[in-house]
């Protein structure tokens, strides 16, 4: 029951995650950007802009000229949560593969700075004022719903160690639709749902940031304006015929 | 002369309290329906405005990706939050970055997502009611379309964009406003921002001939309509008779007479700006393009200059090519457009030009960067040119230059506080609180280094700075066009060498600063 339950939880979340994603991956590609408005200055060619993005990605370029506080927590958020997904693969992985193996230590640590980079960006929300003022219920409730699934995860870690055999198996049932026994364990329990529900939200929250920046014309636009003709489909009309 | 109080200069930037409101009360006078309609909009606030918004909103969401990404893709991190020059001036939380967005967002999140639908509560969704309109009206009109906020964003959300789309849609509803609406009519019809007619624009360009001749005894043409010149000059009607606008269109003459390239001004497409880009029209904005394309063609130029302008430096450098081009007809060895410092820059390291720096010898200074150049466009071949040549400009022109501090310059740079449609009388308190941010920077260069003088190529900036800097106490001709010292240093062949000392220039100068604007 328990097992059924999660299981169709899963797909569910998974679906939703997926095919939420595509619809907004698909409605971003095929809205055009009428015009040239890289933030300049910008880089000239494909791989200038390439090398922005990544650093943007790895770096939180931006971010980091804009407020150091707002990047540490951010990007220490981020990055502990990257390792901490990563190591989550042994679960989907038999063998796991050597190179998660080699990162479950790292991914521990990952966890606490995880939890960390989330608290201090809780408290940000609450202690600046003109954080304070954007800040609305829905960004608390995404607050809440990170850091219980790192809270959660803790706890089964050190206070309630679950049956991560049986958990696995879980895991690969679910991918092989060949189902195996949920361990019934509270805890797990809500680590997984609160999981579930972060996938289900993903394409309808503010996590759209993450494809989001991809599309976004001031970052991935080559500063080529003059060099180049830019027209946007539906701006053809306008064009005059003659000269 | 100030009916509100103006905002203190202190050491440092520093983000004020919120005070919630404290710019609700001002709202730029609405265009007449003869504004509205001689642009195609409704005259006054239609039937069914609300659907009509709503309907204009869904339009643009399937018309531009940067909207329908930005509305997405906010987190809400705050880091914008203190970098408008508005909310820096003024404190109303709303002149906040993603607080303006969100002005929009509420109503897209209400009206085009599953979430809003839904839990509007949640998520902060709202409808488009009356009082949120009347926000839209006030607040996206509180926004100079700088992008300073897009460079701190993590995602590069240019809230430019958004006000941009308001305000489109606003036009679209019968709501947009004077100044921009009024502005644009004037170009369809005449050809400039200021109605300024051939006959007129004609007169004025041979008194400035005479005004060169008798200041340096050489004869240097300011061309009209002269069809086969080799240049076309698309310079911002300011600079045909606004100070210190002028002395820079003075400038470009001594320098295009010096480089012996012979050019033109069109009476046709005599306005660089482009104000439809204020209003976030693609049609409207097509269309005063397109005049440049046909000028161009009429006229068989080869070359296109444009005057020292920024938001039309912006429309000129990243969307003449999508609006008016191919420019193929064009000669393929320059690029089109090209900036007048671009042209000037070419001929200082050609070595065209002689130029007496000691003649600016009366002047410490300062570059303003204009937000459209720093962040919206480039000049030269490489990124950045845009903060290099003018300052190599001005360093090959005067010897006394200092920057201003490097987190209110090139890409960091602060709006004047007039930008974005927003050079208007009934918007001064925000011009004027809104040019706090860069008083500020002014003044700790001009207390440290003893600068006087601060150049800037823009005419929006220029006119900006000559109204607003006497409030924080520096004289309103402390701000110079960059070609006007180009024009004070620049030796014509032929120029007496005695008449181009520094006492004949600072007297030249001071009579220009009575002349006033
Ligand atoms: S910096 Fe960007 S993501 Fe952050 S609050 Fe501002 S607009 Fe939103
Ligand atoms: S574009 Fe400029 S004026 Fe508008 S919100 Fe951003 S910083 Fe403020």
């Amino acid at each position: 029951m328990l097992t059924a339950a999660y299981a169709v939880l899963f797909y569910a979340a998974s679906l939703l995650l997926a095919g939420g994603l595509a619809y907004k991956i698909w409605q971003y590609t095929k809205t055009p950007a009428p015009l040239k408005i890289p933030t300049t200055p910008a880089p000239l060619t494909l791989p200038g802009v390439a090398l922005r993005m990544g650093r943007e990605l790895a770096l939180f370029e931006s971010l980091f000229r804009s407020n150091k506080w707002t990047w540490l927590f951010g990007w220490m958020f981020h990055f502990a949560l990257l390792l901490v997904l990563l190591r989550h693969l042994r679960y989907f992985t038999e063998p796991p593969w050597t190179w998660v193996v080699l990162l479950q230590p790292f991914g521990l640590y990952g966890s606490f700075a995880m939890l960390a980079g989330l608290l201090g960006l809780w408290l940000r929300r609450v202690a600046v004022e003109r954080i304070r003022y954007i800040t609305g219920p829905s960004d608390h409730v995404m607050l809440l719903l990170l850091c219980g699934i790192a809270v959660s995860g803790f706890a089964m870690r050190y206070v309630d160690r679950v049956d991560i055999v049986a958990l696995k198996a879980f895991v690969l049932g679910l991918m092989y639709f060949d189902w195996q026994p949920l361990p019934a364990d509270p805890v797990l329990l809500v680590h997984l749902g609160l999981v579930a529900a972060l996938m289900a939200v993903f394409p309808f929250s503010k996590l759209l940031h993450a494809p989001g920046i991809f599309f976004s014309p001031t970052r991935n636009q080559a500063d080529n304006a003059r060099e180049k003709r830019h027209l946007a489909p539906w701006a053809a009309k306008f064009e005059s015929t003659g000269k | 002369m100030a009916d509100f109080d103006l905002p203190e200069l202190k050491e440092y930037t520093e983000p004020p309290r919120l005070v919630e409101g404290a710019m609700g009360h001002l709202r730029t006078y609405p265009a007449a329906p003869a504004h509205q309609e001689a642009l195609g909009f409704p005259g006054e606030l239609v039937e069914g405005w609300h659907d009509k918004a709503i309907e204009k909103f869904d339009e643009l969401l399937g018309q531009s990706r940067s909207l329908r990404v930005y509305l997405d893709a906010c987190v809400r991190c705050g880091a914008c939050t203190d970098k408008c020059h508005y909310f820096l001036g003024t404190g109303d939380p709303k002149n906040m970055p993603v607080a303006r967005q969100d002005l929009m967002r509420k109503v897209y999140r209400r009206h085009f997502t599953l979430a809003g639908k839904w839990f509007p509560w949640l998520v902060g969704a709202a409808d488009l009611t009356e009082e949120v309109l009347d926000d839209w009206y006030n607040y996206f009109h509180q926004c100079s379309q700088c992008r300073r906020c897009s460079v701190y964003c993590p995602y590069g959300i240019d809230t430019a964009e958004i006000s941009m789309a308001a305000r489109e849609i606003m036009d679209h509803i019968g709501k947009g406003q004077k100044y921009c609406n009024e502005i644009i009519a004037k170009v369809h019809k005449i050809g400039n921002n200021l109605g300024l007619q051939e006959p007129a624009l004609a007169n004025t360009l041979e008194g400035l001939e005479e005004d060169i001749e008798e200041e340096t005894g050489v004869k240097v043409r300011l061309p009209l309509d002269e069809k086969g010149a080799e240049v076309m000059l698309v310079a911002p009607s300011a600079d045909f008779f606004a100070e210190p606008h002028v002395d820079g269109l003075i400038g470009y003459a001594k320098v295009f007479h010096q480089a012996g390239v012979s050019w033109t001004i069109s009476s046709y497409a005599s306005e660089a700006a482009n104000f439809a880009m204020f209003i976030g029209s693609y049609e409207q904005m097509h269309e005063v393009a397109q005049r440049i394309r046909k000028a161009a063609l009429d006229l068989g130029i080869k070359r296109i200059v444009v005057g020292e302008c920024g938001h039309a430096w912006r429309v000129a450098y990243s969307f003449w090519n999508t609006l008016a081009g191919p420019f193929d007809f064009l000669d393929p060895n320059y690029p089109v457009p090209q900036h007048v410092c671009e042209f000037t820059y070419e001929q200082i390291q050609k070595g065209a030009l002689k130029l007496d720096k000691s003649a600016n010898d009366h002047m410490t200074l300062t570059f303003h960067d204009s937000c459209n150049v720093a962040r919206a466009s480039r000049m030269g071949d490489r990124p950045g040119g845009q903060f290099e040549i003018p300052r190599a400009i001005l360093k090959a022109c005067c010897n006394n230059f200092v920057d201003m501090p490097a987190d209110t310059i090139r890409d960091a740079t602060f709006c004047c506080g007039g930008g974005g449609g927003l050079l208007t009388d009934d918007l001064l308190e925000l011009r004027v609180k809104g040019a706090q941010p860069r008083m500020q920077a002014l003044k700790q260069v001009a207390d440290e280094h003893g600068v006087t003088h601060m150049a800037s190529i823009c005419a929006i900036c220029k006119s900006q700075f000559t109204k607003v800097m006497p409030d924080y106490g520096f004289d309103m001709d402390s701000v110079v066009s960059l070609h006007q010292l180009v024009s004070n240093a620049i030796v014509l062949d032929g120029q007496a060498e005695a008449a181009a000392g520094p006492e004949e220039e600072t007297e030249e100068t001071a009579a220009a600063g009575q002349a006033g604007p």
